[in-house]
């Protein structure tokens, strides 16, 4: 009972780290960014590569998870997304739609169908008994890591000088410029980290959620639901989201595997349709 | 009346001229309906362009009349195919008791998540279609002792079209058979958006708040034509069973939708047409490509989206309009006026 809580938690930690970067650009940017699952993929390849092909150990392939997407990101944001920001939903759902298929079928192209497997390093593998609870090394592992990132990312956001630019940028980017704010730059680099945390994401959660070339549209629902459910105001609300989400998946494919996916789809409509803006968003 | 055509209002003259057919829309489904006879060894195929050119009509009807974006509109023609199929599979092989009977279990379902829909903005519209056509794909995977999970609904025998033409091998009885279901349903449809009801419906599409002042029911208007594209797109689904004689798992999945949209875009949306030459186009391209390169046939559509959106939609389908309107004269609306695909814009 407590191991899937524990598993779950871990799992939510995880969900929140992926798509923590799309709660941003989604949340606070207002960009519908179905993509967001091509820069987790991205990152987890990165770790599976170095991993399996040049022998770097797992931690250290970490960071590269997160600087190689950040960098796809800043990329892409700089070229392409840039000009989307003031169009359509509508725009902006294809546009993201086609990068999502193109990134499929590149990796597909590039590295094959099968699944990638990351093989943890021994000392994060099997599990130790704390207090009769069942807790496995590698999720204490990423509670820790995600735990980190939470609250450095919370921090960011509300008590620097960045934090206070990008909700200024946010509210209001017209005034925001002529203040003096440097508007795109602030996007770019929110973009760029939140690609890039979805990379580091995608490489811790690789041994979890699995890795193959069709991740992105598989675990898109995941996301949107964890910014939907959590709302768009500010960080809490998904993290609460995604910690909801990933107990009840767990338990669910636990307790009643019939009903699989069941749940979570129901559950996002059911919030969806009594609370439009999200639960624990104030409605604008 | 001649004399008094003359006093008319503009906006009067314009109502009463646009439901008046075209000749480039004669000509249109004499080339529709010409393939038959040209087109000896493409019968599949064209039969496979009739019904997704049924299927981008449906998404036409909310996505540009009514300004729905839905990302999830494979529900109801999964719905229809599966309807279809359970019927010829368990005896009633009568090809059009299952059109019919998988239009009305696709309209209670659309009649039923249309209020989920009515809810919130873009955004959640699209999270919601997208979420109820996740749920009815899983539902299909887990009833597995009805819908053959992931093996797809097998032994599936059609009989004859009203008793008199059996489906054939090489799919002749399927074009005719899905073109004359598609102009059907298109002549309802086209009807349909130029009634006073269809008018309405674009009010709603263009300010739904302004369309509320004058006494417009915009949530009843709402579901009515949701219910409406759902039955057509199960009727697609359902046309889809029949002359494959195969329902899968597929038929529920994401890029189903997902490519509708595209269809709808490379068509333009507004004016039913859309649906119907985006279908051609689409079709067209996956069989160049798929001869070429089939697996990364996603790549390919991928690229076509990113690009389309970036280089821009409207502009897009204006310039298609300027280049079709110098050579046949005005195929869509008068005026030019290619509809603003779904309500996109940020409204007050």
């Amino acid at each position: 009972m407590l191991t899937i809580l524990f598993d779950g938690v871990a799992y939510g930690m995880l969900l929140f780290v992926l798509a923590c970067g799309l709660a941003v650009t989604l949340g606070l940017m207002n960009f519908v960014n179905l993509a967001h699952g091509a820069f987790a993929m991205a990152g987890g390849y990165v770790s599976a590569l170095m991993l399996n092909r040049w022998g770097v150990p797992f931690v250290a392939t970490l960071p590269f998870a997160f600087i190689i997407p950040a960098a796809i990101g800043l990329v892409l944001e700089r070229t392409l997304y840039v000009h989307l920001y003031g169009r359509s939903h509508l725009d902006q759902v294809l546009f993201s739609i086609g990068l999502v298929f193109m990134s499929v079928a590149a990796v597909d192209y590039a590295f094959g169908s099968q699944q990638q497997f990351i093989r943890l390093p021994a000392w994060l593998q099997g599990r130790v008994e704390i207090a009769g609870v069942q807790v496995g090394l590698y999720r204490s592992f990423i509670i820790a890591i995600c735990a980190v990132l939470v609250i450095a990312i919370q921090l960011v956001l509300t008590k620097t000088r960045f934090g206070s630019r990008l909700r200024a940028a946010v509210d209001d980017p017209r005034v925001a410029r002529g203040l003096g704010i440097n508007v795109n730059g602030i996007f770019a680099a929110t973009f760029a980290v939140g690609s890039g945390l979805a990379g580091l994401g995608g490489a811790l959660g690789a041994e979890i959620l699995g890795l193959d070339p069709s991740f992105p549209l598989k675990f898109m629902i995941y996301f949107l639901i964890v910014v939907t459910v959590g709302g768009t105001s500010g960080i809490v609300g998904p993290f609460v989201a995604s910690l909801i989400l990933g107990i009840a998946d767990v338990a669910g494919k636990y307790y009643v595997p019939a009903f699989g996916a069941f749940v979570i789809y129901t559950l996002m409509i059911v919030v969806l349709v009594l609370r439009p803006q999200g639960l624990f968003a104030r409605a604008r | 009346m001649p004399a008094e055509a003359g006093s008319r209002s503009p906006v009067e003259a314009g109502l009463r001229h646009r439901p008046r057919w075209r000749w480039q829309e004669t000509v249109f489904w004499i080339l529709a309906f010409g393939s038959f006879f040209l087109t000896s060894d493409k019968h599949l195929l064209v039969s496979e362009i009739a019904i997704l050119a049924l299927f981008a009509l449906s998404l036409d009807l909310i996505l540009g009349y009514a300004g729905i974006v839905s990302l999830g509109h494979a529900a109801f023609l999964g719905l229809g195919a599966y309807v279809a199929g359970l019927l010829a599979k368990h005896g009633a092989g009568e090809p059009l008791l299952g059109l019919v009977a998988a239009a009305a279990a696709a309209a209670l379902a659309g009649f039923a998540t249309s209020f989920l829909v009515l809810r919130g903005a873009d955004l959640t519209r699209l999270m919601v279609t997208l979420g109820v056509a996740l749920v009815f794909g899983e539902i299909a995977n887990q009833a597995a002792w009805l819908t053959g999970g992931a093996d797809g609904l097998q032994g599936i025998t059609m009989g004859p079209v009203l008793g008199l033409f059996e489906f054939d091998i090489f799919g002749r009885t399927a074009h005719a058979y899905t073109l004359v279901v598609l102009f059907i349903l298109f002549l309802l449809a086209r009807r349909v958006v130029h009634s006073p009801f269809g008018l309405s419906i674009m009010a709603i599409r263009d300010n739904p708040l302004r369309a509320r002042a004058v006494g417009v029911p915009v949530n009843r208007r709402l579901v009515a034509i949701y219910t409406m594209a759902a039955a057509y797109a199960g009727v697609a689904g359902a046309l889809l069973a029949q002359t494959t004689q195969f329902v899968s798992l597929d038929v529920l999945e994401f890029h189903r939708s997902a490519d509708l949209i595209l269809v709808l875009v490379i068509g333009g949306a507004g004016y039913l047409y859309g649906g119907l030459i985006g279908a051609v186009v689409f079709k067209l391209l996956q069989d160049a490509f798929a001869t070429l390169t089939p697996q990364y046939w996603l790549f390919w559509i991928g690229l076509i989206l990113v690009v389309l959106v970036l280089v821009g939609r409207e502009r897009i389908s204006l310039h298609a309009h300027g280049v079709l309107g110098r050579i046949f004269g005005r195929l869509g609306l008068p005026g030019r006026r290619v509809a603003p695909l779904a309500g996109g814009e940020p409204r007050p």
